[in-house]
């Protein structure tokens, strides 16, 4: 009989991807136990599952946000959150997940619980199971830690019908709470920036948020989390894939002080910084209120917003009506962004 | 963001846009340039242009530090960072301004060369600490503002004995660019007068902008980097111009002191001296235009200890970023504006930084260039 896993001194070392006998006891060890449920119990090389009738939606994410840990999160959190997140602004249901896992060699088996922990509570806040999973693990200097793969299904209920092409003129564009969140809480956490900051990510999985939306208005056209390049750059891919402009009113926008301030110093613009745990809804002009008020009723969505309209534009320009009163372009971001030097 | 706030109020701005349109003169136009980038920025990010009666013009100056570099600059950069046992640091900005054959520090990185992105001249200083096997050169850029700065890096290494440190020295003076502005042998910008800078105002004070009342009737009305500044300078511009006026006033004076700041200004003098000549993008060779390091820092001067033997540069003939600087051209009057040179695409420096006219132009301004071409007049 093996030794139990040291969780508290223990590390990933190259035998725990190798197949043998190490890396079972970590799967039965860290893994099964955290998220626990029939079809990944049964250890096959693949989950065999029936789903409910409807469109399947599919999706996959990978993630190596560094640091892992951060203010409000971290990258297990995320991996699960991120792909439940695209698959409801599909409209559909998520059912289940799988999990890859990319280990460097040394990192801290401890770590590892507590990110396998999280993952775990963030599916089943968001009604997933993970049913199937992988690790493999590369020489030290190889990775960074810990990189996390997930991949998704769910299924679309009858009659909805969600794409990036579907804004019409005319059409009210909506906000569920505000920007900038969680690209502030990593921000706040990088080695070469040493400010403090309360700020925490916004990271969460908005399915049952989606379901209560769609509940009240089968007929939006549109659902988008503005993740990577904010909501600026979400709003320029949904009016190329429409064909149709944007305006944005720069005071409906949400965004909290403390954000505001760090984006000031640092130079950052909130419209570009990414989001985890919120979304856009867009919805013909008769649906706006009642939907308004659906994303008010639910907790995820208390500080939403009407920001804005989808305008007749053949050149797909988003624009803003600025907090002066001026109008200006929200384009796409550019690169990274970077802070002003003088 | 208490007193930042207050210096984007919309209803101040209406109250002041509808002050500006008051007093201006509907029979005539008025062309005011705004050095710095960042007041480029402001405009263009705020939607000023639309808080101004159309006869008022903004012309977007050289301000902007990285616009000014010259391709030769940028080359020594990028044969610096590709020594090996170099570690350049540098502001972000300048890592994607094109250099010579469409390199780049960016491009450089990408191949091998250890370019570190540096928030102040104080982290270049701790990776120079913890880096003593290696050359750490800090590639300092920028106008009065980022000088004192790297000024005191250079006093600390030398007391710190900090061998391994070395700056290459970029840093130029606004004065002398409004000069050149105003001197130019092409001279068909007519200027009205500039909205002054903000915190390199913050930094000479007051009296540097005297020759420019004095010697070419000029007013200057020194602004803040707010949009609410900006707007009351153009309304200080706009009285002034109707009265035949031309003096310095300071709209900016929550910051600004008459005399400067003495104890930056000093710092300066003891580190740095004049250069005879420095080569501006868009200006050209001007006269005491920018700053070297003294000879008692000698020991800390890249470009003394560093030989870096280069091919004559190579400017892009189809960019426009000279004429732009000067004032001469709007950026949608240059042939590669939005095809090819684009922000992720950039040609030319203008497009790089934020507070390049061009880059301003392309990120909040372009709609509007369809708008007046099917507009009424």
């Amino acid at each position: 009989m093996n030794r139990r896993l040291d969780i508290g001194k223990g590390r990933v070392d190259l035998s725990h991807g190798a197949g043998g006998r190490a890396m079972m006891q970590l799967i039965e060890e860290l893994f099964l136990g955290a998220f626990d449920n029939a079809l990944l119990n049964r250890e096959h090389d693949a989950a065999m599952f029936d789903l409910p009738p409807g469109r399947v939606v599919m999706s996959t994410d990978s993630f190596v946000v560094s640091p892992i840990f951060f203010p409000g999160g971290d990258i297990g959190e995320l991996a699960v959150c991120g792909t439940v997140n695209d698959l409801a602004m599909g409209g559909g249901v998520p059912k289940y997940l799988t999990a890859g896992f990319i280990l460097e060699e040394g990192f801290p088996l401890a770590d590892l619980q507590r990110i396998v922990a999280s993952m775990a509570a963030a599916a089943r806040e968001a009604g997933v199971a993970i049913v199937s999973g992988d690790t493999k693990v590369v020489e030290k200097g190889h990775g960074d830690g810990i990189y996390i793969n997930t991949a998704g299904v769910g299924v679309v209920p009858e009659g909805v019908e969600i794409a990036g092409d579907r804004a019409r003129p005319g059409d009210v564009v909506l906000l569920s709470g505000p920007i900038g969140d969680h690209g502030v809480a990593i921000m706040s956490r990088r080695e070469n920036l040493t400010f403090g900051s309360a700020i925490e990510s916004d990271c969460q999985p908005l399915g049952d948020l989606v379901a209560a939306m769609l509940t009240e208005v089968p007929g939006i056209r549109v659902l988008r989390d503005p993740t990577r390049g904010g909501l600026g750059s979400t709003m320029n891919e949904i009016a190329q894939q429409s064909g149709v402009g944007i305006e944005l009113t720069e005071a409906a926008i949400p965004v909290r002080r403390e954000v505001k301030s760090v984006c000031e110093l640092l130079g950052l613009d909130p419209l570009y910084v990414a989001n985890e745990g919120k979304l856009i809804a867009i919805c013909p002009p008769q649906d706006a209120d009642r939907l308004l008020s659906a994303m008010r009723a639910h907790p995820r969505g208390r500080a939403s917003a009407v920001i804005g309209r989808v305008l007749q534009d053949d050149r797909s320009f988003v624009r803003m009506v600025t907090g002066l009163g001026g109008t200006r372009m929200v384009d796409w971001m550019a690169g990274e962004q970077l802070p002003r030097i003088c | 963001m208490k007193y930042i706030e207050e210096f984007r109020d919309p209803k101040l701005a209406q109250t002041l846009s509808r002050a500006i349109a008051a007093a201006a003169d509907p029979a005539r136009t008025y062309r005011y340039m705004e050095f710095c980038g960042g007041h480029t920025h402001a405009i263009a990010r705020y939607g000023v242009e639309d808080l101004l009666p159309g006869n008022i013009a903004m012309i977007h100056g050289p301000g902007c530090p990285v616009c000014v570099l010259s391709v030769a600059r940028v080359d020594a950069a990028i044969a610096l960072a590709t020594r090996h046992d170099v570690i350049l640091c540098t502001y972000a900005d300048l890592m994607r301004v094109p250099g010579s054959k469409f390199t780049s520090l960016i491009k450089a990185r990408a191949e091998g060369a250890d370019v570190r992105m540096v928030y102040s001249v104080t982290d270049a200083l701790r990776i120079a600490r913890e880096n003593p096997a290696r050359e750490v050169v800090f590639f300092a850029i920028g106008f009065e503002t980022t000088t004192p700065p790297t000024a005191v890096a250079l006093k600390q290494a030398r007391a710190q004995g900090l061998g391994n440190f070395s700056v290459h020295c970029n840093h130029v003076l606004t004065p002398a660019a409004m000069r050149a502005i105003l001197e130019g042998r092409n001279s068909g910008v007519i200027l009205d007068g500039f909205v002054g800078p903000a915190h390199v105002s913050a930094v000479i004070g007051t009296e540097p902008y005297a020759e420019f009342t004095r010697d070419y009737g000029k007013p200057v009305v020194i602004a803040g980097f707010e949009p609410l500044d900006v707007m009351q300078a153009v309304l200080q511009l706009v009285r002034q111009t109707n009265e035949g006026r031309a003096e310095v006033e300071n709209e900016y004076s929550r910051a600004v002191a008459p005399e400067g700041n003495r104890v930056a200004i000093n710092i300066m003098d003891e580190v740095f001296a004049l250069r005879d000549t420095f080569e501006w993008r868009g200006l050209g060779h001007v006269a005491n235009s920018a700053l070297r390091i003294r000879d008692e820092y000698a020991g800390f001067d890249a470009e003394k200890r560093f030989a870096v033997d280069l091919p004559a540069p190579r400017e892009n003939k189809t960019c426009a970023c000279g004429d732009i600087l000067r004032g001469e051209k709007t950026p949608e009057q240059c042939a590669i504006f939005g095809d090819p040179c684009t922000p992720e695409n950039p040609l030319g420096a203008c497009m790089v930084s934020s507070e390049g006219a061009c880059a301003a132009h392309w990120t909040y301004g372009r709609f509007r260039q369809a708008e007046r071409a099917g507009a009424p007049a």
